[in-house]
């Protein structure tokens, strides 16, 4: 089973477009990542640059608006991820409470959809996959 | 099983594997060091339920393991000195096997890691108690979930990893990484104990054998571990490309109904592409470290080329041929000489297939494998010559029992008959 486990840092909804982590706390995050990764179970892993720098692309009633960040409405957003692999939800949860997350930080512990378990016509919706870029990338 | 046995048990597979390293740095035997973490487990089971998972689980097993630790060496030492007294030298002796085991999980180093695995893996044990000693201690697996997966009674396993580690006791093998010429063979054996737990699980295909194909995911976490600890060694990123490569087929490789579903046949939009790219990755580091040419890497490469083809008609079956040749120079053997037959009949047309085909027909290795007539019969059907191909698949159907590979032979054997009968008339090769 893979798990993506999503972090929601406090505050990142309102941080700068040039804040970055400490390097004590990016210290401590590699220990983690690098736990993960002797553990055997680390596929991916991404950090992401606060919403003040995102932008917004909406559609309503066909018609499509562009705004940029930061949300006023946001009341929390991703700052990264890891996506690993385990044998449970439970082992997904117990890796979750292992992230040196700072003070009010939440991980959030989703487990993520494989192709092979959906039904005959969603599996045939999903023909030309091999098309897509990571595929791409994945031949050169 | 309630949920708070699950959270144990996930807390287990992610702890268990430097607990018993770290135990055994003390105890320098794996054996004693499985066995009470075991202990330290059990005390969790009871206790935790109750009391809640402590903060630092780790902490909690440890201490709790080396409470046992000194309670076996008291009890080893009263029966030892008969009705003695409990002497200063075994209070000396308790107080720093305690203190040893409560530094021992903050020193616990990857070298111990690797140790448990070199030892686990040790060429002096049975297969089978390499394979379900390495689940357990490598992957924090218990013995219900490795008999379940072997499918074998609970008793039986346990029985097979209490024999292994009587012989790692017996045989006095020490817990250390092995050095110079020993290494390579002590690798190979790795290497080969995680390739078998791969293989396990990825000949179960079927829908209700899925607590089998959990095995391909054991042992492809086990190689990552590896690709860890030996940065350098080759061969390790060789395996790891191969296990990638062929596990990103698994959603493609049964059908709606649970039929095995073969390569050319498959639909490619469900190979896992991340995987793919994390198998590619890993062989561009084989070759990398200069192992382009192990037995895993080769067998990665050929794998790479089927993973590189967008439509089966795409596959690049030249290159496989000249893999397959280098195959055949690293690892000589019969089952890739008939891999190596396939490619050829691919790459140059069945006739040339199966000249390739006749060089081992005298094998005796091969003599009741079920692939030589079915690839026969294979090559024969696209000659032409569907009597012969019949005769062919009837011969592979006798020397299987697999229940999904005579399904696929009997749906051919049917097609070849059908096609021999309709063909009977001029049918010049009768």
């Amino acid at each position: 089973m893979r798990f993506m486990m999503i972090v929601i840092p406090k505050g990142y909804e309102t941080a700068a477009p040039d804040a970055v982590p400490s390097a004590e706390a990016v210290a401590k995050m590699m220990e983690y990542n690098k736990r993960l990764q002797k553990a055997g179970v680390l596929l991916a892993l991404d950090g992401l640059l606060p919403p003040s720098t995102a932008a917004r692309v909406s559609y309503k009633d066909g018609k499509v608006t562009v705004t940029d960040g930061p949300f006023a409405e946001a009341k929390e957003a991703i700052g990264g991820y890891w996506i690993i692999q385990v044998r449970s939800r439970e082992g997904a949860i117990e890796w979750a409470k292992r992230v040196p997350a700072s003070n009010d930080g939440i991980i959030e512990v989703r487990q993520i959809q494989e192709i092979g378990d959906f039904p005959e016509d969603v599996r045939k919706a999903a023909e030309g996959f091999e098309k897509l870029p990571n595929a791409a990338a994945a031949k050169a | 099983m309630s949920d708070i046995h699950k959270t144990i048990e996930a807390v287990w597979k992610i702890e268990s594997t430097r607990l018993i390293a770290g135990i055994a740095r003390v105890t320098r035997d794996i054996g004693i060091a499985e066995e009470l973490a075991q202990e330290a487990l059990v005390a969790a089971l009871e206790r935790w339920p109750e009391e809640g998972i402590p903060e630092k689980p780790a902490a909690w097993l440890m201490t709790a393991a080396k409470r046992r630790a000194i309670d076996t060496l008291r009890r080893g030492r009263m029966l030892e000195q008969k009705h003695g007294e409990i002497t200063r030298e075994l209070e000396y002796q308790q107080q720093r096997l305690g203190e040893a085991m409560d530094l021992a999980l903050d020193q616990v180093i990857d070298d111990d890691v690797l140790r448990l695995i070199f030892t686990a893996c040790h060429p002096v044990l049975a297969v089978e108690g390499r394979l379900a000693l390495t689940l357990r201690v490598a992957c924090g697996l218990t013995t219900g979930e490795i008999a379940r997966a072997f499918l074998v009674p609970e008793k039986t396993l346990g029985q097979r990893i209490f024999r292994a580690k009587k012989m790692l006791s017996e045989a006095h093998i020490p817990f250390e990484t092995p050095r110079g010429d020993e290494l390579r063979r002590r690798v190979d054996s790795v290497l080969s104990v995680v390739y078998l737990i791969f293989n396990e699980g990825y000949t179960a295909t079927a829908g209700e054998e899925w607590m089998r194909a959990e095995l391909c995911d054991d042992a492809l976490r086990l190689g990552r571990m590896l690709a860890e600890l030996l940065p350098a060694e080759s061969e390790v990123q060789g395996l790891l490309a191969l296990m990638e490569l062929q596990a990103s087929r698994t959603a493609a490789r049964r059908g709606t109904a649970g039929e095995a579903v073969l390569l050319p046949e498959q639909d490619r939009s469900l190979w896992d592409h991340a995987q793919i790219e994390r198998g590619m990755a890993a062989l561009r580091r084989a070759q990398k470290l200069g192992g382009g040419a192990g037995n895993y890497a080769l067998q990665a490469a050929i794998a790479a080329c089927h993973a590189r083809a967008n439509t089966a008609a795409e596959t690049d079956w030249e290159r496989i041929v000249l893999l397959y040749d280098a195959l055949l120079q690293v690892r000589p053997s019969p089952i890739v000489a008939l891999n190596r037959a396939v490619a050829v009949g691919m790459a140059q047309g069945p006739v040339a297939g199966l000249q390739a085909l006749d060089a081992l027909a005298g094998e005796p290795a091969l003599a009741n494998y079920h692939l030589l007539p079915s690839v026969r019969g294979d090559l024969l059907m696209k000659l032409g010559r569907y009597a012969e191909a019949s005769e062919e698949l009837q011969r592979s159907l006798a020397m299987t029992d697999n229940v999904r590979e005579r399904e696929l032979l009997s749906k051919k054997l049917q097609q070849a008959m059908v096609l021999a009968d309709a063909h009977h008339g001029n049918d010049l090769d009768r």
